[in-house]
């Protein structure tokens, strides 16, 4: 189990650090895909089956389709005529190296973290995940379900505006 | 011997970490885009994980809540992204550019 | 509603209807006003045959222990007053229908002779301090608003505007006089003060400032020494307005009030002191001043100037002591008394003067008129019964009025001879300004074309000709004073004071017979003592200072420390801040995330 847990989480650190690396941003999405993938492994081994499988549907299924569909649309050039700023480079490594100090720390003194997994009995079947997920969102949360649709409504009609040419309908 | 909350919350932060790196210091807007995407679902791993340990012994805390937050995260993200990558268009229309330096025009 | 209420109210509904409603239509105004003030002066008749007492009450406002009443007290001096009011209210207002008949203005000048008829009442009928304060103000309100009537004149403008400054200063020390009062009795009421006084005893200090404090407002209402100033030069207002506000009513509000609070006067010796030399200083400063003017107005306004001296002097006496005990209410009897015959006769020389001028189109100055009594014999006849009884001959009724005031002063002999002096001045100014108005020939071509003034105006002198006549008799007066509550002169005072009074007539008109100027010039007394200028002179010394002082502030701390520092400042941070604003995102970005590490970090040193 454990083994398995250092395994996605690396594919999905090493990946994420691809992102940022690549300089082909095909290859940085390819490479997030690829990440989401990990990060979607991880929320598995967490008995989240059904994020799990929406991370993967809704992130690396659909919005990294959209990512690619958008860079192949602008045609983007990698960056490599580009030339590196030092100073911004050294400045965030710098915040990056901070935070994750004092990330490090902090968990370092937060007793809760120092428990462990204890498997749970049966598997994905017994525990119904999505079952119990669903009733949650349908009764419970039902009403800041519809307000989620009207939000991707409202989204949707808004890239319908923002994608229209200028000039365009007048 | 199974992992600890504190490596899963370790994992999720160096993910927001790598993410909050690629938004500092690429300048494709497009990646940029990438790493906040990446920044949050960092943030929904460590929401999963609390959940996961969250009776205190290594078991789940009561009821689904979490993993509801997190589903609601996942479609406000998808939300986001395409009413971003629609803005990134009309940038790229307008511009003809999708690198950071060269969008200036708020400067004081 | 009694019938005090209906005379208090009944010009405040003519001002406002006019002001608010009709005043496109001036001959509407006109008449509202005029029937108004006509049933002002008929309920009047009703109301002095009643009984007296307290007439309806209201609380206006109530704070702690205080309570403001708009109350009213119908007293003798009440019912003489108001009487006075409104009868020479309402020939002014019939003189006014006349003299403004073709103003542009006439209907805001009748609006403002209601308002002025309603602030008057109001103080007369007043029955606390408080409530006559607020009509005190009010008559100053409506006083400045007829001064300066024609204020596209400046020289009106000026006036009105000094006029209230003036009176500002001495209605601050009302005030402040009430406020002692109020503070060392608990009472504002003035019967429930006269009560307090009697059975209590109080600092005889505090007393005597309060009632300094409250002679103020009286000085500076009643135009005494040294806020005199602004009288003379209310002149500028119509004049008619001159006949009923500068001289029969308003400026005898102070003298009225004096006489109100005689109580007071009596238990405050000291304040009585400086109201009796007040009085004389005011009586002898400004006839001598009147000797010299050659505005026939101006002359008038001195003359009343001098007048209220008398009656000041008089209403002094009663805290004066005489062989132990205070003179009492029987002096400020005579000062009311006098107040009482000088409204008839001072409305008339003024109501005389207004046609005087309205026949000479406007002409003011004395030695360009002459032998108008051909031209105009009911003006110059009325004229000169006034002139008589101003000059105190008997049987007229400055006669009997002066020999009260007289009869009091007798107490102190430099006050009498102060007194004499100044009756004998009276006569000379007068016959002086009648010599030159009436007698000899004309001067100019306007008095050369004068004529009669219509009936509207004649009817009002004839009827206040008759009043100077008679009101000094014990029928005309003895409603409201019982004779025996006035003081009697002893020995040959009367028969004094009518040689005096004859000689200063005859002596007034062999010196002026026939000349074209002043036979004697005396240029400190034309200059008004130069009190004008002394005044000038301080406000420009103080004013300049305080002007220049206030110029270095503004300039060196407000305007270059706060308005242009805080100008400075905000550019300068703005400069600074807008290095931060690059417009570059990830400079943001960075700025945010050092942010972020900062809250971290402090969040943690704070969870320990």
């Amino acid at each position: 189990m454990s083994l398995l847990f250092y395994i996605f989480s690396g594919v999905m650190l090493v990946f994420g650090l691809l992102v940022v690396v690549n300089r082909n941003p095909v290859s940085s999405a390819l490479s997030l895909v690829v990440s989401f993938m990990g990060l979607a492994a991880l929320f598995i081994t967490l008995n989240a089956y059904f994020i799990g499988v929406i991370q993967i549907l809704v992130y690396t299924g659909a919005v990294m389709v959209l990512f690619l569909f958008i860079i192949m649309l602008l045609d983007i050039k990698s960056e490599q005529c580009r030339k590196l700023n030092y100073v911004a480079m050294g400045g965030g490594v710098m915040i990056v190296l901070a935070f994750v100090a004092q990330l490090t720390m902090i968990l370092a003194g937060y007793a809760p973290g120092k428990q462990r997994l204890v498997e749970l009995p049966g598997d994905a079947a017994v525990h119904q995940d999505v079952k119990r997920v669903g009733e949650a969102l349908f009764t419970h949360f039902n009403f800041h379900l519809q307000l989620l649709g009207v939000l991707l409504l409202i989204a949707t009609i808004g890239v319908v505006v923002l994608s229209r040419r200028q000039g365009e309908g007048n | 011997m199974m992992p600890s909350l504190n490596e899963y919350l370790m994992v999720s932060g160096l993910l927001f970490a790598i993410g909050f790196a690629g938004v500092l210091m690429r300048r494709n807007i497009i990646i940029i885009f990438m790493c906040l995407e990446m920044m949050l679902s960092a943030a929904n791993l460590s929401l999963v994980a609390f959940w996961r340990f969250g009776n205190g012994q290594g078991m789940p805390a009561q009821g689904y809540d979490a993993q509801v937050l997190v589903f609601f995260v996942i479609a406000v993200a998808a939300a986001e992204v395409a009413v971003g990558l629609a803005i990134i268009v009309a940038l790229f229309r307008a511009r003809c550019t999708v690198h950071v330096e060269d969008l200036n025009s708020m400067k004081g | 509603m009694s019938i005090a209420f209906i005379i208090l109210l009944l010009p405040l509904v003519a001002a406002a209807s006019i002001l608010l409603g009709i005043r496109k239509k001036a001959n509407l105004s006109a008449y509202v006003s005029v029937a108004s003030a006509g049933i002002c002066f008929l309920l009047t008749l009703g109301l002095i045959r009643g009984s007296g007492g307290e007439a309806g009450a209201f609380t206006w406002l109530s704070v702690g222990g205080l309570e403001l009443k708009i109350a009213l007290e119908i007293t003798g001096l009440t019912r003489g007053m108001i009487l006075v009011v409104t009868l020479v209210g309402l020939l002014v207002h019939i003189f006014s229908l006349g003299y403004m008949r073709d103003d542009a203005g006439k209907a805001r000048y009748f609006a403002g002779l209601s308002l002025f008829m309603f602030s008057m009442s109001g103080i007369v009928l007043a029955d606390n301090f408080a409530m006559m304060f607020i009509f005190w103000e009010l008559v100053g309100v409506s006083s400045y608003l007829l001064i300066g009537h024609w204020f596209q004149k400046n020289s009106a403008a000026e006036a009105s505007k000094k006029a209230f400054l003036v009176n500002r200063i001495g209605d601050f020390g009302f005030m402040a006089g009430i406020l002692l009062l109020w503070g060392a009795t608990g009472e504002i009421g003035f019967s429930a003060l006269r009560e307090t006084l009697e059975v209590q005893t109080f600092d005889p200090s505090l007393l005597n400032w309060a009632m300094i404090c409250i002679f103020c407002g009286a000085v500076g209402k009643s135009a005494q020494v040294p806020l005199h100033v602004w009288l003379p030069d209310a002149m500028e207002g119509p004049t008619p307005v001159s006949a009923l506000i500068h001289a029969a009513t308003m400026v005898a509000a102070g003298v009225f009030m004096l006489t109100k609070v005689t109580f007071l006067i009596i238990a405050a010796p000291v304040a009585a002191s400086v109201i009796q030399h007040v009085g004389a200083l005011t009586a002898l400063l400004a006839a001598l001043m009147a000797t010299q003017q050659s505005d026939i107005k101006k002359i008038l306004a001195y003359s009343t100037l001098s007048q209220l001296g008398y009656m000041v002097m008089a209403v002094g006496f009663a805290g004066f002591l005489h062989s132990g005990e205070a003179v009492g209410a029987v002096a400020s009897n005579a000062g009311f008394f006098h107040l009482y015959t000088h409204a008839f006769f001072k409305a008339l020389l003024f109501l005389g003067a207004g046609a005087v001028i309205y026949a000479c189109h406007h002409e003011q100055d004395i030695w360009k008129m002459g032998g108008l009594i051909r031209l105009m014999p009911v003006t110059a006849i009325t004229f000169l019964i006034g002139t008589a009884a101003l000059a105190g001959l008997p049987p007229l009724s400055g006669f009997w009025s002066k020999d009260a005031v007289m009869a009091v002063t007798q107490n102190s002999t430099p006050l009498l001879i102060v007194g004499a002096i100044t009756a004998f001045l009276t006569a000379f100014y007068m016959s002086r300004l009648c010599t030159i108005v009436f007698f000899g020939k004309a001067r100019s071509q306007a008095a050369r074309e004068a004529g009669e003034v219509p009936l509207m105006m004649r009817a009002p002198l004839v009827i206040l000709a008759l009043g100077a006549v008679i009101a000094g008799f014990e029928f005309a007066y003895g409603w409201f004073i019982a004779p025996a509550d006035l003081p009697h002169p002893h020995g040959a005072l009367p028969l004094v004071l009518t040689i005096i009074g004859v000689a200063g007539i005859v002596t007034g008109y062999l010196l002026h017979r026939g000349r074209e100027k002043d036979p004697i010039r005396v240029e400190v007394l034309v200059r008004k003592f130069y009190i004008d200028e002394f005044y000038l002179f301080l406000v420009r010394v103080f004013q300049d200072g305080v002007a220049y002082l206030a110029k270095a502030v503004d300039q060196l701390l407000i305007d270059g420390l706060i308005v242009r520092g805080s100008a400075r400042l905000t550019v300068g941070v703005g400069l600074l801040l807008r290095g931060l604003q690059g417009g570059n995102l990830q400079r943001h970005v960075f700025l945010f995330g050092v942010g972020i590490v900062i809250v971290i970090y402090l969040i943690t040193i704070a969870l320990g």
